[in-house]
């Protein structure tokens, strides 16, 4: 039975669904662009300023269980989905065809990844997993006259089924070894030591993760994905989906045990190292930015794969300031190709060429951009760096001497494609002009954003200290 | 205080350059240099001001010290301090920066702003790497300073030969010196795990550390750690592939930060972080060290008698002058290591000489080939005769600073290590061969092409001129310079004596 304290508990989650249908009753009533974009933004707004009632939390609602993890995650969800609807205004200005819905499958995708957050039970996993993952098809082949947004909608959506197939098998492995689904039951009925049927369940849930998370070799539909959907949906999977899946994971980690077993951890190891090494390579000769963003990204991933296999307090608070540091790069590098791709005109603006000499003709976009990459690459006096340092203390706190062998070479060579991108921006302008942004970036709302996050990455990078106490005291709280 | 504004004067002056592109062209280039100067202003009244007569063993080493809490959850501070070691090296800071403003002079034209940006923030991120005590703060700087480099010498190098372009050398510099210096925050970082593992208290401070008790099986993996990462830096023979071509491919400016400065950072990292931190190990490890030391003396050498880029050549003899460094550091004898501190500031004199007038000259015949250059005694004023001056400094010619230094480094060694000095000897017959080639090839023999050039003017003079002026002086009446790294040597040869005795009295005390 639901309690007064239990609605409080899930307040977010209930103010961004309403939104969802808030949204969906008034594209139905009057489309109307702004105001929608403008009542999204506000119920995320919202939804940021309900998350400290909820917590600590006094009751637990079914299903659900909203410790300091899920408030860090939830928050960090919010904000992300904020900066990609405020990007998504700009992008979708000259879209031709209807709109408002995209903000219709953003926020429903944002209640999924809210839920996905604070899951404590398989089935409640498995249904906020699936709402975070429907609208995103949707999103990805939005603008589906362009060929390669379908295309990139429909790999998707045939990867995401396999995936869940995995998923939904592992589950069914584990509740018939164990008879339970929460998380809590399934980590007590165990108590000799997991058999093979176990330990199988437990490497499909991360198999099934590991395609969410792209992790190599279930990465192959990232880069095709990640260059085809629109930009503001790329940025969504690059952030909310991603960072909703690495959290889950983490909890799966963090309250059943057998998920640490010996040989589950060399197995994730093995995949950690090919997914550091494997997108740092697979990005060194791209030429198109979304896809080496999407490659980086995978790398990233498996650096902070690290936390996964450690898996103790240390690594839920690496995963949090990793996660943060992630998070404002990621924003403000593809906010950048973003901005330049807006107003929507076929497909984005996404090829090297179109960056060369952006700093010349405007300075302060390029260096939101150098900044950002810089904070990719890890340099020291960005937020990147901050996350770098913990990954790397982590894996020497617990002596994974292979690990940190693996996050030091993927660095090295992630650097030769940063660089490269990042020199391209300075690079004397060949002449050739195809796409530039509009003169008044700087002036809108989405450049204004940009300019924040890429003081924030500053900011983080040079005094951390607020962002680590942060996530230390709500690490301290998770369960 | 003051040392906190020693390293912000460079940043914030860069920024002052790039908004004062509007005001003009010159303008950037005056507020660089003021900036530059300051920095040298500064490190001299701190010099003059200062008292460096520490009694051997004090328990405070440092003439100023400025430290306040930055990241509590891991004990990092940020920690400033300053002794005789990196005053020195601060005040060459500032001087070699000056320089590098006046010399891109004429030589920068475009993004004029832009450039001194990036130039003055090498800078400060090379005054911080001499004044950070905290590890944290140290490896900060130590990276830091490797952007703007990568951009000076990527947007305003010179191509060099196909596929060898600026960009390439830019980036392998780059991803040489990030990637060890990775390897070496993981020394950092087991270091503190290891600290924290024995006294439950995070920390990164260099006085602490020094102090904490590393397990024998790892001590020396950690020690390696940090050793690569000063090894790429300084450069020690198999790390030195980006060198030439950062060299050659970078503007003048580029060069000769990179040569005068940014080399100078490894060997300081070594004396101050390096041998301090793990003293037995180190002491172990001398006998590779050395003959790393020795290869790098003879490698250098020989492969800069082959060179027809007139910058390659002073890259390779870079190696070649910190091969010696590298023995003195790792001979453990004071004389040696006031050598090296010596030979250090000679370098940085000699080869930013040497950079400079090859930049000169490139302005002049647009090329830094050798093979067509020749005959240039009679076309050029003035230029040759300084050239001849700054070879024979760095021939390591009596009265020149480079004398010093090299003396007293072999003199030093000899004791521990007599065989390495008989080899090393060899190397300054190799260095006067090379230097030799230089100005036969450039100056002398048949004259290439006919028609008189422009000789220098007075920003040339005075550039070459102070350097010359102090080349000489510091050969003359070292005294000075020893003076103040007295005690950090004796302190450095005195924990090389007795690694383990010093240990255990660091834990007494």
């Amino acid at each position: 039975m639901l309690t007064t304290a239990d609605l409080v508990t899930v307040l977010p989650l209930i103010i961004v669904a309403s939104t969802a249908v808030i949204v969906m009753l008034g594209v139905a009533w009057r489309r109307n662009h702004a105001v929608t974009a403008l009542v999204s933004a506000a119920g995320l707004v919202l939804g940021l300023l309900a998350l400290p009632l909820t917590f600590p939390a006094t009751s637990s609602p079914p299903l659900m269980q909203v410790d300091g993890l899920a408030v860090m995650a939830g928050t960090l969800v919010l904000v992300s989905a904020l900066v990609t609807v405020i990007l998504s205004h700009h992008y979708l200005t000259g879209y031709i065809g209807p709109k408002e819905e995209f903000y219709l499958l953003l926020l429903c995708a944002t209640a999924g990844a809210l839920a996905l957050v604070a899951s404590d039970h398989l089935a409640m996993l498995f249904i906020s997993l699936e709402l975070l993952s429907m609208p995103l098809y949707g999103m990805l082949a939005y603008s589906f006259r362009a060929e390669r947004s379908l295309e990139a909608g429909i790999k998707y959506l045939l990867l995401s089924a396999a995936a869940t197939a995995f998923l939904l098998f592992g589950m069914a492995l584990i509740y018939a070894r164990t008879g339970y689904l929460d998380l809590a039951g399934v980590a007590g009925a165990l108590v000799q030591a997991p058999d093979a049927w176990m330990l199988a369940g437990a490497a499909l849930i991360v198999v099934g993760l590991g395609f969410k998370l792209s992790v190599v070799p279930f990465h192959l539909w990232t880069p095709d994905v990640y260059q085809g959907g629109p930009a503001p949906a790329t940025i969504f999977l690059a952030t909310v989906s991603k960072l909703a899946v690495f959290v889950v994971l983490l909890r799966l980690v963090l309250a059943a045990p057998f998920f640490s077993s010996e040989w589950l951890q060399t197995l994730i190891t093995v995949l950690a190292l090919l997914t550091m090494l494997g997108g740092n390579l697979l990005a060194l000769f791209q030429a198109n930015l979304k896809r080496l963003l999407g490659y980086s990204s995978i790398a990233h991933f498996g650096y902070l794969l690290v936390a996964i296999v450690v898996g103790n307090a240390l690594a839920t608070e690496t995963t949090g300031v990793y996660l943060i540091t992630y998070l404002v790069t990621t924003l403000a590098a593809f906010g950048v190709v973003t901005l330049v791709s807006s107003p929507f005109g076929g497909e984005d603006a996404d090829g090297l060429p179109v960056y060369r000499g952006l700093f010349w003709r405007r300075p302060y976009l390029a260096a939101v951009m150098t900044v950002s990459f810089l904070s990719l690459a890890g340099i020291p006096l960005t937020a990147g760096f901050i996350g770098k340092f913990y990954v790397i203390a982590l894996g020497v706190a617990d002596s994974r001497w292979w690990l940190v062998g693996g996050v030091v070479a993927g660095s090295a060579i992630g650097l030769y494609y940063y660089l490269r991108v990042m020199v391209t921006l300075y690079l004397p302008e060949p002449g050739m002009r195809r796409r530039d942004v509009t003169n008044d970036w700087g002036s809108r709302i989405g450049g204004l954003t940009l300019m924040a996050l890429a003081v924030v990455i500053l900011v983080l990078g040079i005094y951390p200290a607020p962002m680590i106490d942060w996530v230390q005291g709500l690490s301290g709280l998770t369960n | 205080m003051i040392l906190v504004w020693l390293i912000l004067i460079p940043f914030l002056g860069g920024l002052l350059c790039w908004q004062a592109d509007r005001w003009g062209e010159q303008a950037p280039r005056w507020i660089a240099l003021a900036t530059m100067l300051f920095v040298l202003v500064i490190s001299l009244w701190l010099w003059v001001t200062g008292d460096f007569a520490f009694p051997q063993g004090a328990q405070n080493q440092w003439l100023l010290e400025w430290r306040t809490s930055w990241i509590p959850r891991f004990g990092v501070e940020v920690h400033l301090a300053i002794d005789g070691l990196s005053m020195i090296l601060v005040a060459l800071t500032g001087f070699l920066g000056a320089l590098a403003v006046l010399c891109s002079w004429h030589e920068i034209t475009h993004r004029i702003g832009f450039f001194h940006l990036n130039l003055l923030w090498i800078l400060g991120g090379v005054v911080g790497v001499f004044l950070a005590l905290d590890l944290f703060l140290f490896f900060l700087f130590w990276e830091m300073m490797l952007v703007p480099m990568y951009f000076l010498i990527a947007l305003w190098g010179h191509s060099g030969s196909p596929g060898q372009t600026r960009i390439r050398a830019a980036t392998r510099f780059f991803i040489y010196t990030q990637a060890s210096g990775l390897l070496m925050l993981v020394a950092i970082l087991s270091l503190v795990f290891i600290h924290f593992g024995n006294s439950g208290e995070w920390s990164f401070s260099y006085d602490v550390l020094r102090r904490a008790d590393v397990p024998e099986a790892m001590a020396p993996w950690l020690m390696l750690g940090f050793f690569v990462a000063f090894a790429v830096k300084l450069p020690v023979v198999p790390f030195h592939g980006w060198l030439p071509d950062a060299h050659a491919q970078a503007p003048t400016a580029g060069s000769v930060d990179l040569a005068g400065i940014l080399l100078k950072t490894a060997a300081y990292g070594m004396l101050r972080f390096g041998l301090p931190l793990f003293p037995e190990e180190s002491r172990a490890f001398a006998p590779v060290a050395m003959t790393l030391g020795l290869i790098g003396i003879i490698y250098g050498a020989v492969l800069a008698c082959g060179q027809q880029d007139i910058k390659r050549l002073i890259a390779y003899t870079s190696i070649s002058h910190m091969g010696f460094v590298l023995i003195a550091i790792y001979s453990g004898s004071e004389l040696a290591i006031q050598g090296a501190v010596v030979l250090m500031v000679a370098h940085a004199f000699s080869s930013a000489g040497l950079f400079i007038l090859s930049g000169q000259l490139y302005e002049r015949i647009h090329t830094r080939d050798m093979t067509i250059m020749g005959g240039l005694w009679g076309r050029i004023p003035a230029l040759p005769g300084f050239t001849l001056c700054f070879v024979a400094a760095s021939l390591g010619m009596p009265a020149t600073a480079n004398f010093v230094g090299e003396f007293m480094i072999l003199f030093g060694t000899f004791p521990t290590a007599p065989v390495v000095v008989v080899i090393a000897s060899a190397g300054l017959v190799l260095a006067a061969i090379y230097s030799l080639i230089l100005m036969q090839r450039v100056h002398f023999g048949p004259v290439y092409r006919q028609g008189a050039l422009a000789g220098p003017d007075w920003r040339e003079y005075i550039m070459m001129l102070s350097l010359l002026a102090l080349v000489i002086l510091v050969g003359l009446y070292p005294q000075p310079l020893l003076d103040i790294t007295a005690g950090l040597s004796a302190s450095i040869a005195e924990l090389f004596a007795e690694g383990s005795l010093a240990d255990v009295a660091g834990e007494v005390r």
